[in-house]
């Protein structure tokens, strides 16, 4: 009875993987198309044109303390509030120091005595160095 | 037409108008500094006037990669607007440029005159509280809503500990978000959490109302108007962006001739400023 009536198998089934392995690879390959057809009919898309998304080098910003560079809106004069007038040295400061970033550092010493010091230092660093390890390793230097 | 009674300005945007309704055409950015440009006009940046050929037979620079040269990033500031690759000019007035520090490009921009104000992202202001509601006080800054400012944002607010702020009084803030879908957001810290000066404005004094442009003049960094009327007498000012000014001198007398002399300066020319500065510091 079994024979005479081929048992129909669900299409689900069939698509399940242990299904597969059997299969050889172009009956798979159709099987992958129509189903990215079925997932690709289903799901919604935008029906415009394509649009190249230019790198926009133009930034756009509305504030004109950029642009001018405007001083900190709150100001005292001869000590009428410390506290605003300390303010306004740091602000300045501030906005100096970013300016002066370019411009070398003063040097307290000069280049010259730095290597003299250098030198110096190295030496009796080494010596402390090689005592610690043993006096073995002084004899050999 | 009378040609004598046109003025000098008004005979320069005269010649613009007709040019651009002539012409129909784009001007390059760098020849239009510091000139008049209507609403309307477009500008089209440095860059591209080589691009188009209008260089000629010079040498052309190789360029290493075959597309577009490397651009550098142009700021368009107030007055300003993008459109494609050229800038959009949406507001009357003269055409500046500042040159980058460092980094690429530079900032354009419209050097125009109004009173009203539009909040603008990062602006100091100062506001008059008007409501306070639940966890929020509703504070004019002189747009078309008033900007919210939330207790929290003061130096030191916690939930326990509320900031002393009552209806009516003056804060100097900072715009958080200014744009044309929300309402206008405020805030007195900065983003480390420190009021550095914004909070709650102390008693007395005079406020008063100036155009932006004034503001503007007066604080910028080589303005020598503030500082002369620092050697008058001791005083304490605050600028907000949104043209408001408040003062404080040690008499009402004084505070009252600060006042007046900011309100005037805007129309006055340098050597009658000097003069009515030689005269209040002979009284």
């Amino acid at each position: 009875m079994a024979s005479e009536r081929k048992t129909k198998l669900s299409k689900n089934l069939l698509r399940m993987k242990f299904m597969q392995r059997g299969l050889d690879s172009e009956t798979k390959k159709q099987l992958e198309e129509e189903e990215k057809k079925m997932i690709s009919d289903e799901h919604w898309y935008l029906d415009l044109p394509e649009f190249k998304e230019k790198e926009s080098f133009i930034i756009e910003q509305q504030s004109f303390s950029l642009c001018e560079d405007l001083l900190y809106g709150r100001m005292s004069f001869r000590g009428f509030n410390p506290e605003v007038e300390k303010l306004m040295l740091q602000m300045h400061a501030h906005n100096k120091a970013v300016a002066e970033e370019e411009e070398t550092v003063e040097v307290d010493v000069s280049d010259e005595e730095m290597a003299r010091r250098y030198e110096t230092l190295v030496g009796t660093i080494g010596k402390k160095v090689c005592q610690e390890e043993g006096p073995s390793q002084l004899r050999r230097r | 037409m009378p040609e004598a009674a046109t003025t000098p300005a008004m005979a320069e945007v005269l010649s613009v108008g007709k040019e651009s309704v002539a012409g129909c055409r784009a001007r390059v950015a760098h020849n239009v500094l510091n000139q008049v440009v209507l609403p309307g006009e477009e500008l089209v940046l440095p860059e591209h006037e080589d691009v188009d050929g209008l260089g000629g037979a010079g040498e052309q620079p190789l360029r290493l990669n075959s597309g577009a040269r490397p651009r550098l990033r142009v700021v368009c500031g107030p007055g300003l607007r993008r459109c494609g690759d050229r800038l959009l000019v949406t507001k009357c007035g003269r055409l500046r440029h500042k040159e980058p520090g460092g980094g690429g490009g530079g900032v354009y921009w419209v050097d125009s005159q109004q009173k009203r104000y539009v909040p603008v992202k990062g602006d100091h202001v100062i506001g008059i509280v008007i409501a306070k509601s639940g966890d929020i006080f509703k504070v004019d800054v002189g747009g078309s809503e008033p900007a919210s400012l939330s207790y929290l944002a003061f130096e030191g607010a916690t939930k326990r500990n509320r900031p002393n702020v009552q209806v009516g009084d003056l804060i100097y803030g900072q715009c958080v978000v200014a744009n044309k879908d929300m309402e206008p957001e405020m805030v007195c810290i900065d983003s480390c959490g420190r009021a550095n000066g914004m909070g709650v404005i102390g008693q007395d004094g005079l406020l008063f109302k100036v155009t932006l442009g004034l503001i503007r003049k007066l604080l910028a960094p080589d303005c020598e108007i503030v500082q002369e009327l620092g050697k008058l007498y001791p005083l304490e000012i605050v600028f907000g962006m949104n043209g408001r000014i408040w003062v404080k001198a040690k008499t009402i007398q004084q505070t009252l001739i600060l006042a007046n002399v900011l309100e005037a300066c805007e129309h006055m020319t340098t050597d009658q400023r000097k003069q009515i500065f030689a005269r209040l510091a002979e009284s």
